[in-house]
């Protein structure tokens, strides 16, 4: 059952993600586009499975600039519309996102990023708080699963009495924690999409839409948040807990408050400390926050990642200084709460206590000594790795030992997707950079014209299908244009992987599951100029030979595509091609000259190194069967036998 | 119904392992009886062969943080024997349980041969000292001889209702299974759901 059709009333077990999907579809939503990225996902994917019962459309756009422009044509057009992506993609949305701001929306438009404080999959902790600020539109943080859902809903009312965008900003411990919600009621889908703009030029509902004249506009988008302060002041969003004249007031925000509630539980410190939840972090409500820094001793702030509204609540404190007196405000500038990372109820907790001058209770030292000494010993690391029968792990073989055999000192510049993980051993350690989308081919463009400078180096880039399409491709069309002398290795798996599957445009399916042109990633390369291959990465040989060639005897933009889909996708998931054995009888194990290359080196979770026995072992229960480790070893002892089709 | 409010259960496991599906069908069945549910966990990279940790907080109240403090956990169930160690180190307390699948996953740096995985008697013995008491059972092993290892995690979720530290009904599951698969598949996960009662000795 789709969640468009979960009765209204009826409580739920909702992933935050799935409450801000069904909170978009009870205020109505029409047309919702995104990019995936982790934590923020499911959200579209919730969408898009609802989206036939729910009769609106959703798409997996090419990048969040692009989903945001989708989005806001649909809001120019009268109809409500949602955009979702992770925080940096708000960094990719943000020209669009400035320009926006300044010429306003027409039907509600809420934009959700969801930030990832701690990095737990992401290879930044970037904010998307501070773009509200910069850009001048209000920001939401919902602070629970319920409040996800209805803080989103109500976005779209917001948006309409503004005319201005509005953010609604999760964490990943919001998005991907559930809990428990009530939904309510879904309105009936809306057939009356116009765009008008033969109005006054100035006419916000009728003329073009523009973020021109500047100052004027700007102006007006001045104006629209005091109104949203104004609102604010009464929102039943922002709530308080505690004693009239706490000794401490806890600030906090999104999934802080959990933390912070949790602390003061903890702590047994609720008749001393009150807690503010603030929702409306931007612009913050000053006669609401004032009300409490006046009635309070001192005031701690809670949130994640950098002091954003520590800083806000300071300058408030410093304007309305003669109102309240001094305040110390505890927060993050101090050291009192840490600067980086995500929260949690422990330090939470420490900050509180410190504050408060009081003890967090422990667990028995004895314990967590042993605890502690048996997880060190007892519990070796696990680093992150490709899956069994990931193609990357054969792709990164590949590329690796070219580049060593050719001996020139050549590199590789990273980019983002699971391959990222190439800067790891499981990788061969074989990424050199590692930045953000597209960055790879846009590095390797620029290494490539160093040439003249004395760097001599082969320079190699990948990137994955979804990030070809994303970024990748503005620095090829670079790299061709410069003649870059550089080889860009696409690989490609059929899918967003990372993340989970989504559609891309180089995939004949979309998020809704029509059939579509799929855009041929080898085609629009050589139509650029590139000299183009295509090789399966499980054909190590080939694979080898056809990078090796590239390299010693191209000139320009080279571009290989490894083409092998991923292991977890639905076309290759438990399925086997070959059922794998190490012939014990011709594994020399530590007495052959391979030195343990099959498990030192290549490290698939499916090969192991059984140490009672001496040799190599496959693990069945993990194995996928791609068959690529009966390529590596020397002794020819790993053996591939075809599943024949009956047995699959 | 519960013997704490809120109830902090810990699923751990490896990426890949089915933690998070566990979770969820946990999750919905205690929903399912009234009882307010706060999952956290965390996916995407932390997937690809890291350790993968569930924290559920079950609730007479309403929401509780996504996260457990340290030392707050009731009942840790380990999908991967080490794992459950790791977890003990931050969450453990002297009146902790502990339920263990003892098929072991290589971390990469142990298949590499840089790391040691300790014997199975060591885990066993560590996890005893640092628990009130401890289940270890083959889950993966039982979960082959029905066919596949994707059993596994419902003779977990057999063998935890056999613990009786949380209201889980067998006729509750099997109800949630029908509805979600339809009624072969789930005559088979109610198989699966009773080896795993038996296992425990439920």
């Amino acid at each position: 059952m789709s969640i468009a059709k979960h009765p209204a009333g009826e409580r739920r077990l909702y992933m935050g993600n799935e409450a801000i999907a069904r909170g978009a579809l009870e205020a109505g939503v029409s047309v919702a586009a995104g990019y995936p990225g982790t934590p923020s996902s499911e959200i579209i994917e919730t969408l898009a499975k609802a989206a036939k019962d729910a009769d609106i459309y959703v798409e997996w756009s090419t990048n969040e600039k692009v989903a945001m422009e989708v989005a806001a044509a649909a809001s120019f057009a009268g109809l409500r519309s949602l955009c979702i992506m992770k925080q940096n993609g708000v960094n990719v949305a943000s020209d669009f996102l400035l320009h926006l701001a300044g010429s306003g929306t027409r039907g509600g438009m809420v934009l959700v990023p969801c930030d990832d404080p701690g990095a737990l999959s992401s290879v930044n902790e970037g904010e998307s708080r501070h773009f509200a600020k910069m850009v001048e539109v209000p920001l939401l943080e919902p602070a629970d699963f319920q409040e996800a859902k209805d803080l989103t809903k109500w976005a779209f009312t917001l948006s309409e009495e503004l005319r201005s965008l509005v953010f609604v900003r999760s964490v990943t411990r919001l998005s991907h924690a559930s809990g428990t919600v009530v939904p309510g009621e879904i309105p009936a889908p809306r057939r009356d999409a116009k765009f008008t703009y033969n109005g006054f030029i100035l006419d916000p509902m009728e003329g073009p839409v523009m973020s021109a004249p500047v100052t004027f506009k700007h102006g007006q988008q001045q104006e629209k948040l005091k109104r949203a302060e104004e609102i604010f002041e009464d929102s039943p969003f922002n709530t308080y807990a505690g004693p009239d004249n706490p000794e401490l007031l806890v600030i906090a925000t999104s999934a802080c408050w959990l933390y912070a509630r949790e602390a003061l539980r903890m702590l047994n410190a609720e008749g001393k400390a009150g807690l503010l939840k603030l929702a409306t972090t931007w612009p913050l409500p000053r006669k609401l926050v004032k009300k409490h820094l006046a009635a309070a001793g001192k005031v701690l702030v809670l949130e994640e990642v950098l002091p954003f509204t520590e800083e806000n609540v300071k300058v408030l404190a410093q304007e309305a200084a003669d109102e309240i007196g001094h305040k110390p405000i505890l927060g993050k500038r101090d050291g009192h709460v840490p600067m980086t990372g995500e929260l949690n109820p422990d330090l939470a907790a420490d900050a509180v206590a410190k504050a408060l001058g009081a003890q967090v209770p422990e667990v028995d030292p004895d314990y967590k000594t042993k605890a502690g000494q048996y997880a060190f010993f007892g519990a070796p690391n696990r680093d992150l790795t490709f899956c069994p029968g990931c193609p990357h792990r054969a792709s990164f073989w590949s590329i690796h030992n070219t580049l060593a055999a050719d001996g020139r000192e050549g590199f590789v510049c990273g980019d983002i997707g699971c391959y990222s993980m190439a800067v790891l051993p499981s990788g061969f350690s074989t990424l050199k950079t590692l930045h953000s989308m597209g960055s790879g081919t846009g590095l390797a463009s620029g290494f490539g014209k160093l040439g003249p400078f004395g760097l001599n180096q082969p320079v190699m880039s990948v990137c994955g299908d979804s990030t070809f399409f994303h970024a990748a491709l503005p620095a090829l069309v670079n790299a061709v244009h410069h003649q870059s002398d550089i080889t860009m290795a696409v690989l490609d798996n059929s899918g967003t992987g990372m993340t989970g599957f989504q559609s891309h445009p180089g995939l004949p399916t979309d998020a809704l599951g029509n059939e579509v042109p799929a855009i041929d990633i080898e085609a629009v390369c050589r139509s650029l100029g590139a000299e183009v291959r295509v090789t399966d990465p499980f054909d190590l040989e080939k694979t080898q030979q056809t990078l090796h060639e590239l390299l010693e005897t191209k000139k320009g933009v080279k571009v290989l595509i490894l083409r092998q889909a991923c292991a977890l996708s639905p076309q290759r998931k438990g399925k086997k091609d070959f059922d794998m054995e190490v012939d014990a009888a011709l594994c020399r194990g530590e007495d052959c000259g391979c030195n343990r290359l099959c498990t030192r080196i290549f490290r698939c979770p499916g090969l192991v190194w059984d140490a009672t026995a001496g040799r190599a072992r496959i693990d069945e229960v993990i194995c996928a069967g791609c068959g690529v480790c009966a390529s590596i070893c020397p002794a020819g002892a790993i053996i591939k036998k075809p599943v024949s089709a009956q047995a699959a | 119904m519960l013997s704490k409010d809120p109830y902090n259960l810990i699923i751990t496991g490896v990426g890949g392992q089915g933690n998070v599906l566990a979770s969820r069908m946990l999750g919905n069945l205690m929903s399912a009886q009234g009882l307010s549910v706060t999952i956290g966990e965390t996916f995407g990279a932390s997937q690809r062969g890291g350790s993968v940790m569930s924290h559920l907080r079950i609730s007479s109240e309403g929401a509780w943080s996504p996260q457990i403090p340290a030392g707050g956990a009731d009942m840790v169930v380990a999908l991967e024997p080490i794992e459950a160690l790791r977890v003990l180190a931050r969450y453990g307390n002297p009146k902790v349980k502990v339920l263990a699948n003892s098929r072991s996953i290589y971390p990469v740096g142990v298949i590499s041969g840089e790391l040691a995985y300790p014997s199975l008697d060591d885990v066993k013995k560590w996890v005893a000292e640092l628990s009130d008491r401890s289940w270890f059972i083959d889950a993966t092993e039982a979960a082959m001889n029905l066919g596949s290892a994707i059993f596994g995690n419902v003779i977990m979720v057999g063998a935890l209702a056999a613990t009786k530290e949380l209201p889980i009904h067998r006729e509750a599951f099997g109800q949630a299974m029908e509805a979600a698969m339809g009624p072969e598949k789930a005559k088979k996960n109610l198989k699966a759901f009773d080896i795993g009662v038996e296992m425990v000795g439920g």
